[in-house]
């Protein structure tokens, strides 16, 4: 089974599509600003202004002018390439915890839809213990158990979107499973597994990404406010928590400091869940269906 | 007198994502007190807009054109709120699915009161007093006893029952009916008929059904409206349409329905093609090219009312080769079941 | 002597409620209660019964799509049930089936050709290539065209695509198809040209079908034996000539009795008055 069915399994070829989604405005509005977050990430990879490890003091906390378009900060570090390179860590975070949250969750999501009974309520109740802990407590619990760091805070934010995946997916997949074309799968003599990646999961695809946009969204806060407690991304890698805590004390003094860092990650987080809305509403099938 | 419902000419012009459409065009037909008048088509005819613009329930990008005389009032000329006093009021309407028709967090108490309760203003304990009575009225079993119930824990036939009690609540003039028992089995079907029936004979309302369904036309209403394509191709009597078909798509639709008489092997006289989507339907008449006596004109020529018998009248300039095809009864384009129908 | 094509023995399907009271056992539905019948090739046989009947649970059952609380399915003379797995999976080869709702049983996020072409797929014994062709071939038997392969379902009508459904379930060569409500979501004139397909079919490729109706018409049309299904039990059976004309059981007349003639009845005489000003724009 390819990749390929998969993917053309999404609404994507449904007639007017594209001209739909041109004239959604979340859709448009959202697209543009993750597009930006993705492109400043990868722009940081190939250049950016200055180095934001150097350290300059004698420069710090200096306006904006020619040369550092937003200022420094309080080492001297040029913030434009503090933001850069901050992206980076913000979409790693989010795609990698959100990753881990979207594999296992749907795997065991799925399982659960198809072998019901027994499984179905074991994998539910497992779901439900892990909502009963608040997230960002518990990946405060696990971070300063196991220690801070990147790596700590992706498995972190990550395990937190297991259940959440998982709950979404298995319902879903039971209402595709209720479906009479899965009966018509099973009249061929096709098993659970089979119907399961060739007709559930094209069919929850588009309910999966919605909620994978969201959950991003939802990630780049949570990473935020790790590093901010430093227990995230850890010095000198530039993060956007971490540049708010920083400008906490210099409050102030030089208010943007936080500004700068603040705007990025409403902005981002803004724009994935205006991308989210706007997929939702295009994938509606209810829009697709001729009649 | 003037008549209750005088319908001239009504368009209902639709918004789809390939353009506008017609789905009704040029419909005209009148209706009495205590008159019964059929509508008869298959899917995308038109017959349940006509329904929805009697109603004033368009979706909100239609564009309505032609009159609509309610007891000599235009209802196309009045407001939302206006017409919000009509229906539920003096014009009743029952739908097809009786499953999503009634709102399930409420009771069926509830919801047959409500609109004695909107538009009579009765009381609370007035309108329950009246809601038991309607139940018990359309065949509910101890309706004293089951106001409170929810419509869950009724059957398909029941809910169906229940909204004729609600339909009928505040004793409308006209009674609409959308395929009232196509959701329903063949036995309880016949009951809600016979229901309908004697509740509009009894308060001498006028009844509007619509039905894909010719057997379900024949044994309800006094007079039928044949609809193709959005326009009314064939009208009369009911007795009158059965005897003497003239539109080529109603000898068609009669001629397509496998009977209880027909014997296994037998083929079904078919109407070749499909119905084409409401913006592809062609300038003039809208069966053109499917019919089997289509002529260069018919695509061009919307064709004129012409009147066939006794206030029947049919829509096609070709009538006279219809009727003598029929005559001959031996052309191939009519099945063996088609001659056994005839007179 | 050929075993008869498929055998349906005394097929009991109980369903257990939900618990209601804590120290009283749950009740049951008896959705099938002991129904036998059986199919000989070449003689299609009709199960008319209204909701309620047990018709969907015996559909499901014969298709080996559910157990059965007791009772056989016997598919030329083997136990559907009582096979292992792998085996009851070839034997689905000679069994398929059509669904009511033609806008549910297609597969929306699927073309058209891995639709029809998943039973053979399942069958694990042919190539892509071959798939193709058959599913193909299975199109233009049912009056679709070869390059509507390439296509998604919505892009088809209510009767083009209950096509797409009977061309799946022709694709695999099957001796029995189980035509479940065929017809019944399909307009008039639509329903004539899938009748009429299934019954050329059934000439063309030697198919007996099983067919499931609440419609007697339809029934009569396609059927050799009828049997009537009434609370999970078969209250009647014989060829339709004379279970139409002379009735023994009750719900079977009442059945019959609750069909609408096409015959108009007198109405009303003050109805048949026809209105007063003849406007000849009225049409």
């Amino acid at each position: 089974m390819s990749a390929v069915p998969v993917i053309a399994a999404l609404p994507l070829n449904a007639p007017g599509f594209w001209r739909r989604a041109a004239r959604h405005h979340s859709f448009v509005l959202g697209a543009v600003l993750t597009l930006l977050l993705v492109f400043t990430a990868l722009l940081s990879f190939v250049w950016t202004p200055f180095s934001p490890y150097d350290v300059d003091m004698a420069a710090k906390m200096m306006p904006p002018d020619a040369r550092h378009w937003l200022g420094t900060d309080a080492y001297g570090r040029d913030i434009v390439s503090l933001l850069l390179v901050g992206a980076r860590a913000s979409i790693a975070v989010g795609l990698i915890a959100v990753g881990i949250g979207l594999v296992i969750g749907t795997a065991f999501g799925l399982l659960a839809a198809a072998e019901r009974g027994w499984v179905e309520e074991a994998i539910m109740r497992l779901a439900d213990f892990g909502f009963a802990f608040p997230a960002i407590l518990s990946a405060i619990m696990l971070t300063a158990v196991f220690g801070g760091g990147m790596v700590n805070a992706i498995i972190a934010i990550g395990i937190y979107n297991i259940p959440t995946f998982a709950r979404i997916t298995r319902a879903s997949a039971n209402a595709v499973w209720s479906r009479e074309f899965i009966l018509a799968a099973r009249a061929c003599g096709k098993g659970k597994l089979a119907i399961t990646m060739e007709h559930v999961l094209p069919n929850i695809l588009s309910v999966l990404i919605v909620q994978a946009t969201i959950r991003f969204a939802i990630a780049i806060l949570a990473e935020a406010a790790l590093s901010y407690l430093g227990l995230g991304t850890q010095p000198p890698q530039p993060s956007w928590g971490r540049m708010l805590s920083e400008a906490q004390t210099l409050l102030f003094q030089s208010p943007m400091l936080a500004v700068y860092p603040g705007v990025a990650i409403a902005l981002a987080v803004l724009g994935l869940n205006l991308l989210g809305d706007g997929l939702s509403d295009l994938f509606d099938p209810r829009l697709t269906r001729k009649r | 007198m003037s008549p209750l419902l005088e319908v001239r000419d009504l368009q209902v012009k639709l918004q789809t994502h390939r353009g506008a459409a017609l789905a009704v065009r040029d419909a005209s037909f009148t209706l009495e007190r205590g008159q019964t008048l059929g509508l008869v088509g298959e899917s995308g005819c038109g017959k349940s807009m006509t329904a929805m613009a009697l109603m004033g329930l368009l979706p909100e990008n239609a564009q309505i054109g032609g009159s609509i005389r309610f007891d000599g009032e235009e209802l196309t000329a009045k407001s939302d709120g206006e017409m919000c006093e009509i229906r539920g009021n003096r014009i009743g309407m029952i739908f097809q699915e009786p499953m999503t028709a009634l709102n399930p967090v409420h009771s069926i108490g509830h919801q047959v009161a409500e609109p004695l309760r909107l538009h009579r203003k009765l009381s609370a304990s007035a309108a329950r007093k009246e809601a038991i009575a309607l139940l018990d009225r359309v065949g509910i079993p101890e309706a004293a006893r089951r106001v409170d119930a929810y419509p869950h824990q009724f059957s398909g036939g029941q809910r169906q029952r229940i909204t004729i009690a609600m339909a009928l609540a505040c004793g409308p003039d006209l009674l609409i009916a959308d395929e009232p028992t196509t959701a329903l089995d063949v036995t309880i079907q016949r009951q809600i008929l016979e229901l309908i029936g004697e509740l509009v004979a009894e308060r001498g309302m006028a009844l509007l059904l619509i039905s894909h369904d010719l057997g379900v036309i024949a044994q309800n209403v006094a007079r039928m409206l044949v609809m193709y394509g959005g326009s009314v191709v064939e009208s009369g009597p009911t007795p009158e349409v059965f005897a003497h078909r003239m539109h080529p798509y109603t000898l068609g639709l009669f001629a397509a329905r496998p009977g209880l008489r027909s014997q296994k092997g037998q083929r079904l006289a078919m109407i070749p093609g499909t119905v084409p989507e409401l913006v592809d339907l062609p300038a003039g008449c809208p069966f053109a090219g499917r019919c089997a006596f289509t002529i260069p004109e018919c695509h061009v020529t919307v064709p004129p009312a012409i009147e066939v018998g006794a206030d029947h009248h049919a829509r096609c300039i070709r009538l006279d080769a219809v009727a003598a095809a029929k005559q001959l009864a031996l052309t191939p384009a009519l099945s063996q079941g088609e001659r056994e129908q005839q007179p | 002597m050929n075993a008869p094509l498929l055998q349906v023995e005394n097929l009991v399907r109980e369903y257990t409620l939900p618990r209601e009271k804590l120290f009283e056992p749950a009740g049951k539905v008896h959705a099938l209660n002991g129904v036998s019948f059986t199919v000989e090739a070449g003689r299609s046989l009709g199960i008319v019964g209204e909701s309620g009947s047990g018709k969907s649970t015996l559909a499901r059952l014969v298709m080996a799509l559910d157990e059965p609380t007791s009772g056989q399915v016997k598919l030329l003379g083997r136990d559907l049930h009582a096979l292992p797995r792998e085996e009851l999976r070839q034997a689905r080869r000679d069994i398929q089936m059509v669904f009511q709702d033609p806008y549910g049983s297609l597969d929306p996020r699927q073309t058209v050709e891995r639709i029809v072409a998943e039973p053979l797929a399942a069958q694990a014994d042919t190539t892509r290539d071959e798939q193709r062709q058959r599913a193909a071939d299975a199109l233009t038997a049912v009056g679709l065209r070869a390059n509507d392969l390439r296509k998604y379902p919505h892009e088809f009508s209510g009767g083009q695509r209950q096509r797409i459904a009977i061309a799946r379930a022709l694709i695999t060569r099957p001796r029995l198809i189980v035509a479940d409500e065929p017809v019944s979501a399909l307009d008039v004139s639509v329903q004539a040209q899938v009748l009429n397909l299934m019954q050329d079919l059934q000439a063309e490729f030697g198919i007996t079908y099983m067919l499931i109706s609440h419609d007697l018409a339809v029934v009569r049309h396609l059927c050799d034996d009828v049997a009537v299904l009434w609370q999970g039990r078969i209250v009647e059976q014989g060829p339709p000539e004379r279970l139409f004309e002379a009735p023994q059981h009750p719900y079977t007349r009442t059945l019959l009795e609750a069909v609408p003639l096409a015959e108009p009845r007198a109405m009303h005489h003050a109805e048949q008055t026809p209105l007063a000003t003849a406007d000849p724009s009225r049409g």
